[in-house]
């Protein structure tokens, strides 16, 4: 089997890893090497499906010894087997490197003989790639489940980032699809590099050229809609894992089935595109936006709403929050209004140093006013002319495919109603999905 | 406050030459209605004055820059200048002239339009050249690495240090076929230099099969049950994708003349010499 082939089999195997971002570090070359790496992460190409493709993903092999039930490389599954050796992949990645298709290497592998020996072969590669070619580029490796912590250790001086993957988001999960994982056997790799992280950590203050110990940090991620676990876990769980274990990313995939089995959701499933959708933009208000993740959904409230983002619904749910004066609320309260960023937030607070803003004024620093209008005040005033009804509210909130869904779930009322859709209840269908809906938009205001 | 008059200002093209504009317009207590670049056409409806670039004028504006509105300033300035927004130079001064009235703090009036726009036109320089740093592709001519870009803005100046520093030890070209420009590396050293024209030669073997191999990479990647073209756009506009590997089949012919160890590219009549084909060992130590 020549190299086109292989790159061919094992990049398939390895496209269902979500990570591919090369953020987190910022280095240049050595001397007499090549390489550098960006703290912001740069994006070297966008795939089909308008993924970023920042890193060579692939798999060392394809070959496992475990069975999976949701793998495409589990060892039941009839597919055709591969395996780099490491010098075949360290030059192909300096090749790749050296014309700037890449950023550096995402080594991820199925479990070839055991756990300790898949992770000496990934070592062996990312050693060549090291010492060898000296190469400074990104490396982000996968900690195999069940690997001898010295070899962790080894995998860790080497690599820029490390991962874990969860994959099902919670002990009952994995028990029935991934027999052969345990909860322990992928939370103790992920503790353990927290912790050297944090001794490292240490050493820097003491040494100034201790070696770094995954400097970009770790991250890991999720399979979503493969069991019944519900967003709120799902939420939960990721705040858990940024508190508890330091973690830089989370990230989630949509469960796409490559499988037929009767553990799993049937092969013609649509992936849960909208629902991973929403998590991100929850992930994003944990990690930005200082909100909390039972404040997005809680015991009553377990799935995100279809229709309207995270920020949105809250915003609807805390009405007694607003309208918020944008000359004096502070930063951390700016973030909560529906429309307006990071960025937009961040050039508030500067501009308002200077001057007084108005609602033209407001719009050029790139706040969304479509959607935060009903939300803000300016010099003690709405925007003009603002009328609260229950269509514009929606239109300003929903994206025109997803109000289009809506009204067709939920026929329109009178047009003139204020906010109806919080105090009465709407016709509804009847589908799960929808009942699920009716429990976030008819919540209480 | 002046009012804008009925003038118009041509200078040479030169950030010097733009900085004179600036000391002209106090010299003279005048605000141009818009400021001119040589060789732009002008119906002679309004009065147009030449500026002459004086070296001692534009470095007293210089210097002057850090000293009244701060350093910040003046980055924005240079890079507002490499943008391809076109009264550029207009809003330049603008910008100064309330620079140094009101100091430092011009930087924080985001609201105020002339400020605005030229945050607005920076930003659209700084993200063009942060795709581009991921967007570049490099073809490997006996060694030495060769890419083609087609900017809007003027971004070589803001891709040198990255690329500086993530080849080292490496010979590049990058050429800006927009500006007529290429950014040159070589023996640890980089410059900027004119170049009229530059075609890829044929690449070689070793080249075409790891352009296939990526092409390769980049179909299998996707997750075909998730296609979706419309974010790829979004993300990666389709005017970037001429030049790149995994969008482009097929070797392109060439103009460029290969001649024992020096590349020759044609730049205004004559051809420049590249000695970029060089085969000392450096890493014999």
């Amino acid at each position: 089997m020549d190299v086109f082939d292989k790159l061919k089999i094992l990049t398939d195997a390895a496209k269902y890893d979500v990570a591919c971002t090369s953020s987190g570090v910022n280095k240049k070359a050595i001397a007499g090497g090549i390489g550098s790496a960006a703290a912001a992460g740069i994006c070297h190409s966008f795939a089909g499906d308008g993924r970023c493709i920042s890193l060579l993903k692939v798999l060392m092999t394809n070959v496992c010894v475990y069975d999976c039930k949701y793998c495409v490389n589990r060892k039941s599954n009839d597919t055709l087997r591969a395996s780099f050796t490491p010098r075949e992949l360290a030059e192909l990645t300096i090749n790749f490197y050296r014309r700037n298709y890449i950023e550096g290497l995402f080594l991820s592998s199925g479990v070839l003989r055991s756990p300790d020996y898949t992770s000496e072969r990934m070592i062996e590669t990312l050693r060549i790639l090291r010492e060898e070619y000296r190469f400074s580029g990104y490396i982000h490796a996968k900690a195999i489940p069940g690997t001898d912590s010295t070899l962790i250790a080894q995998l860790g001086m080497l690599a820029d980032r490390m991962s874990v993957n969860i994959e099902l988001p919670s002990q009952s999960s994995l028990q029935m699809l991934a027999p052969d994982k345990s909860k322990h056997s992928i939370l103790a790799p992920m503790g353990y590099i927290k912790n050297r992280i944090q001794e490292n950590s240490t050493d820097m203050i003491k040494y100034r050229h201790a070696p770094k110990f995954v400097p970009a940090g770790q991250s890991t991620q999720m399979i979503i809609g493969a069991t019944p676990d519900t967003d709120f876990q799902i939420l939960n769980l990721t705040e858990g894992l940024y508190k508890k274990y330091k973690l830089k990313r989370v990230f989630f995939s949509a469960y796409m089935p490559v499988i037929e089995n009767t553990l799993l959701p049937t092969i013609d499933t649509k992936p849960p595109l909208w629902r991973e959708h929403r998590l991100y933009q929850a992930d994003w208000l944990l990690r930005f936006y200082g909100f909390a993740a039972n404040e997005l959904l809680d015991q009553n409230h377990q799935s995100f709403n279809p229709y309207i983002d995270p920020k949105g619904n809250w915003a609807l749910n805390h009405m007694e929050f607003f309208p918020m004066n944008i000359n004096r609320a502070p930063y951390s309260d700016l973030l909560r209004v529906p429309g307006i960023g990071v960025n937009s937030a961040k050039r508030i607070v500067i501009a308002r140093r200077t001057t007084t803003l108005n609602f033209d004024g407001l719009k050029k620093l790139g706040v969304v006013f479509k959607r935060a209008q009903y939300f803000i005040t300016c010099g003690g005033k709405v925007a003009d002319g603002l009328k609260i009804t229950q269509n514009g509210v929606l239109r300003s909130l929903m994206s025109q495919k997803t109000l289009g869904l809506y009204h067709q779930s939920f026929p329109l009322q009178s047009e003139s109603e204020q906010l109806s859709l919080f105090e009465q209840p709407l016709m509804i269908h009847s589908t799960t999905i929808q009942e699920d809906i009716r429990k976030c938009l008819i919540s209480p205001v | 406050m002046l009012n804008q008059s009925s003038l118009i200002y041509r200078y040479d093209g030169s950030f010097d030459g733009l900085l004179c504009c600036v000391f002209e317009s106090y010299d003279k207590k005048e605000i141009p209605m818009d400021i001119l670049l040589p060789d732009t056409f002008q119906t002679m409806l309004f009065e147009v004055k030449t500026i002459t670039t004086d070296s001692q004028k534009s470095s007293r504006v210089l210097s002057s820059i850090p000293k009244k509105i701060g350093d910040g300033a003046l980055d924005l300035v240079r890079h507002a200048f490499l943008t391809c927004f076109n009264q550029k130079e207009l809003y330049i001064l603008l910008f100064l002239r309330m620079g140094y009235r009101y100091g430092p703090s011009v930087m924080s009036m985001l609201a105020d339009d002339v400020v605005n726009t030229l945050f607005k036109a920076v930003k659209h320089l700084e993200n063009e050249s942060h795709l581009l740093k991921g967007f570049v592709r490099f073809s490997v001519f006996s060694d030495v690495l060769v890419a083609e870009i087609e900017p809007k803005n003027y971004v070589l100046p803001l891709l040198a240090q990255h690329f500086c520093e993530r080849y080292p030890e490496e010979r590049f070209l990058i050429y800006d076929k927009t500006h007529g420009m290429a950014l040159v590396y070589q023996l640890h050293q980089s410059t900027i230099i004119p170049i009229e024209a530059l075609e890829m030669p044929e690449p070689d073997e070793q080249e075409q099969s790891f352009r296939e191999l990526w092409r390769i990479f980049y179909d299998a990647i996707e997750v075909q049950g998730r296609h979706n073209p419309q974010c790829r756009m979004s993300h990666m506009p389709k005017r970037y994708w001429k030049y790149m590997t995994e969008f482009s089949c097929g070797p392109k012919k060439s103009l460029l003349r290969l001649e024992g160890s020096e590349v020759l590219v044609p730049c205004k009549g004559q051809e420049l010499r590249f000695p970029i084909i060089i085969n000392i060992d450096k890493h014999n130590d």
